[in-house]
């Protein structure tokens, strides 16, 4: 019971929250919509009995990717773009296309769904020492993967830094 | 206890409001902020299925998409910053330059 009550609130927040940030005309009301999205999906993960991914959602999205995204908002000019036209010319056709999207996933889940072993999930306890199991996985089957995520990040560093030098 | 298919129709909810945000909206940020919606749409997905059949994997995919989706905001804002420092504007339809 208790634990259909916190799924079906941080859905809610979660697509609400998702909503406005499309919808919302000033990005920095944009942008604390969004923080409160990815803290209902880091809701969901608790409730999914996945901690670490929980705290690593918390710290390195709410966190991190939000500053650098409220960073930027800082240091362009807002005032211009709050009276421009917030839509696209074509936006009917993208919305009706979008919406298209959403209804064959949907209509394919709901068909799918008795196929699929959607039944009931694997015991909790499968899953106990979250962060240890993850570790575990990490670094012994997606060593490689680690790595080059690593070289990733590492590029990303330098796009960035080229990117935002005075002269490029 | 939640059904799986509740959480596949709830990350398709939030993939299907992060792609209405992509294709409709002119400013380039809240483009950005929409493909991130559609990111963490996803890694709800990988982590339902992981607790369905009990295995840490999907976690670890999921911990390489928030790497990525880093690396993606961290260079997609500099882009930005460097394109707004030429042009003074953050539409994304005037975003032309190979267009003649």
């Amino acid at each position: 019971m208790l634990d259909q009550i916190v799924f079906y609130f941080f859905a809610a927040l979660a697509v609400i929250s998702a909503v406005l940030v499309v919808t919302r005309r000033n990005i920095v009301q944009s942008a604390i919509f969004l923080i409160t999205a990815l803290l209902a999906t880091a809701g969901i993960f608790l409730q999914l009995h996945a901690e670490f991914l929980f705290i690593v959602q918390v710290i390195l999205y709410a966190g991190g990717i939000m500053v650098l995204f409220v960073f930027v908002i800082m240091l362009i000019n807002l005032d211009v773009s709050l009276h421009q036209v917030q839509f696209n010319r074509q936006w009917w056709l993208g919305l009706v296309l979008a919406l298209a999207l959403g209804a064959q996933l949907t209509v394919a889940i709901a068909v799918g769904r008795s196929g699929l072993p959607l039944g009931e999930p694997a015991p909790a306890t499968m899953l106990e020492p979250s962060t240890e199991l993850v570790g575990k996985v990490l670094f012994s089957e997606y060593m490689l993967p680690f790595e080059i995520a690593s070289i990733l990040l590492l590029v990303a560093m330098i796009g960035a830094v080229v990117m935002a030098k005075k002269k490029v | 206890m939640i059904p799986t298919s509740h959480y596949l129709f709830l990350s398709l909810g939030l993939f299907t409001v992060g792609v209405i945000g992509v294709v409709t909206r002119r400013n380039v940020i809240i483009i950005l902020m929409s493909i991130e919606l559609m990111l963490n749409a996803v890694n709800i997905n990988l982590v339902a299925f992981s607790r369905l059949v009990g295995s840490a994997e999907g976690h670890v995919f999921a911990i390489f998409i928030i790497t990525d989706a880093a690396a993606e905001a961290a260079v997609g804002l500099g882009i930005i910053i460097a394109f707004f420092r030429n042009r003074e504007t953050l539409l994304g339809d005037e975003m032309d330059l190979l267009k003649w």
